[in-house]
């Protein structure tokens, strides 16, 4: 094990008192899963009958896959918007003019104090009765408005710390060789900003995939919706929610393993490091 | 905004209690934060004990609950708890729905505790442990008297956002039929769609008076705790 703050390199006996207490640890967490499933059992709930739907093509091409390839797009379609919207938030944060920082400011900071749900039930009201799209595209519509706002203003966010967080020899060193304070921000600090942004975008991503399953709220016929219509088609709602769970799961968990990666990569390309703070004023979060 | 817009606006809180809305989200908060705050404790300790079949037990149940999305969760602990398994936390059939919702929000944020603690761990240089043995401390005293106390003020700010999160991510109870703000919102808005600005305004407006400060506070308290380096 890696030296850890807490605790010293273990000598023979500690090893030996540790292996004792690993093997009754993992007795125990064995015998709660062991417990769990026992329980599920009397249930019937480990019935091949509920679970062999999931190994038939029909489930994953009716159900799952139209609900993923929804889940998909919406997050595909935010992300995009949210990164348009966070760099002219972020750029506003940091314009020359103090009105301009406070009106973004005033956004952002609106826009992450409110939940994610209430946008979207206001945006899908909303839409629907201005009757300017198609009623087909309101939920879509809505949910991706709805994750924009956030996320674009946490993309401000990160914007404005990456670029506070540069030495400040960085600006100086622009200035120096003659270049305006507008044109050190956009060819030397936001560029750097950006590729110090890269692993807590991608941890972002996450967020944002994670969100889009607040759209069932609204009827939008995402992964959670489609898992929830044919479990209670079929009598297996809980089987259908743990599938749908997984597939979430492995999705975001290969992009929480490409953020640990662009974090130790992108070290070498810039000087500077961001995160977003915790929603206050401007003066001064979600993971 | 003319006199009748704004007339028909505040009739509409003759009809709905929105400060009682307001009032479960608070409630959902505060007692699925204070399971979370435990639960999540119990997994920091397991995640940085030398134990490695308990840290693979913390490590896996963060991993898993982080990456999942709360709404399933929550869909799970209604539909699939107590739809399909039958578990009822309380007789009465709203209760029942407000403890399950309250289930599921602890037991996805109690990860985001998890690893705000162990943030906050990791804000401690191993020259402090270090230190602690050279000065003659065994393990406990050096856990107690400096590795600890610096750890608990290094997560003040990460357990600010926790909270914060879950003081928004409460709205996402609708999703377990629980009567809170965001189905309150969605009524309203059904029943006089004409004054739908206003409406969301109110409740937006809500939530920036309830965030806002906590932000503040946990912002400035993890300042003037933070241990300088």
């Amino acid at each position: 094990m890696t030296q850890s703050v807490l605790f010293d390199v273990p000598g023979p006996r500690t090893r030996r008192r540790m292996m004792v207490v690993n093997i009754v640890a993992a007795v125990v967490v064995a015998g709660i899963g062991a417990w769990v499933l026992v329980l599920l059992d009397r249930k019937g709930q480990l019935d091949a009958a509920l679970w062999r739907p999931f190994l038939q093509p029909g489930t994953w091409t009716d159900y799952l896959l139209p609900g993923l390839r929804d889940t998909l797009r919406a997050a595909g379609l935010a992300i995009v918007a949210s990164a348009v919207l966070g760099l002219v938030l972020g750029l506003g944060r940091l314009s020359g003019s103090r009105v301009v920082r406070w009106l973004a400011g005033t956004v952002v900071e609106f826009f992450r104090a409110v939940p994610v749900l209430l946008m979207m039930i206001f945006f899908y009201a909303g839409i629907s009765q201005l009757r300017v799209v198609e009623p087909r595209d309101v939920p879509l519509l809505a949910v991706v408005l709805g994750l924009t706002l956030y996320n674009g203003s946490v993309f401000a966010e990160l914007v404005r710390s990456g670029v506070h967080n540069l030495p400040r020899g960085q600006r100086e060193a622009a200035l120096a060789v003659g270049l305006r304070p507008a044109q050190s921000l956009r060819i030397v600090e936001i560029p750097q900003a950006l590729i110090a942004m890269l692993p807590a975008i991608a941890s972002q991503l996450v967020v944002i995939l994670k969100d889009t399953a607040l759209g069932a709220i609204i009827t939008y016929p995402e992964l959670l919706d489609a898992a929830r219509r044919f479990g209670s088609g079929n009598g297996n709602i809980l089987q259908a929610l743990l599938v749908a769970a997984v597939v979430f799961i492995v999705i975001n968990y290969a992009l929480t393993a490409l953020a640990e990666r662009l974090a130790s990569r992108v070290g070498r390309l810039t000087a500077g490091t961001a995160k977003a703070e915790a929603p206050a004023l401007a003066a001064t979060i979600d993971q | 905004m003319d006199e009748g817009y704004l007339d028909q606006f505040v009739s509409l809180f003759d009809e709905f209690d929105v400060l009682a809305a307001f009032w479960v989200n608070i409630q959902l908060t505060l007692y699925a934060g204070v399971i979370a705050l435990v639960v999540g404790t119990v997994l920091a300790v397991m995640r940085i004990s030398p134990v490695p079949s308990l840290r693979w037990a913390g490590t896996t149940y963060v991993t898993l609950l982080r990456n999942t999305p709360l709404t399933i969760i929550i869909v799970f602990c209604v539909l699939g708890l107590w739809g399909q398994l039958g578990i009822t936390l309380s007789s009465d059939f709203q209760t029942n729905f407000f403890r399950l919702a309250v289930l599921g929000l602890a037991a996805y944020h109690a990860a985001f505790v998890c690893e705000a603690l162990r943030s906050g761990v990791n804000t401690v240089p191993v020259g402090q442990s270090e230190a602690a043995r050279a000065i003659g401390l065994g393990f406990w005293p050096a856990a107690r008297l400096i590795i600890l106390p610096q750890a608990f003020r290094g997560a003040v700010a990460p357990l600010g956002n926790v909270l914060i999160a879950l003081i928004k991510n409460s709205t996402v109870a609708a999703a377990g039929s629980v009567a809170e703000t965001s189905g309150l919102m969605r009524t309203m808005i059904e029943f006089r769609p004409d004054v739908i600005f206003a409406i969301f305004l109110t409740f937006a407006l809500g939530y920036v008076i309830i965030v806002v400060p906590v932000g503040i506070a946990t912002t400035s308290l993890s300042r003037r705790l933070a241990v300088a380096r």
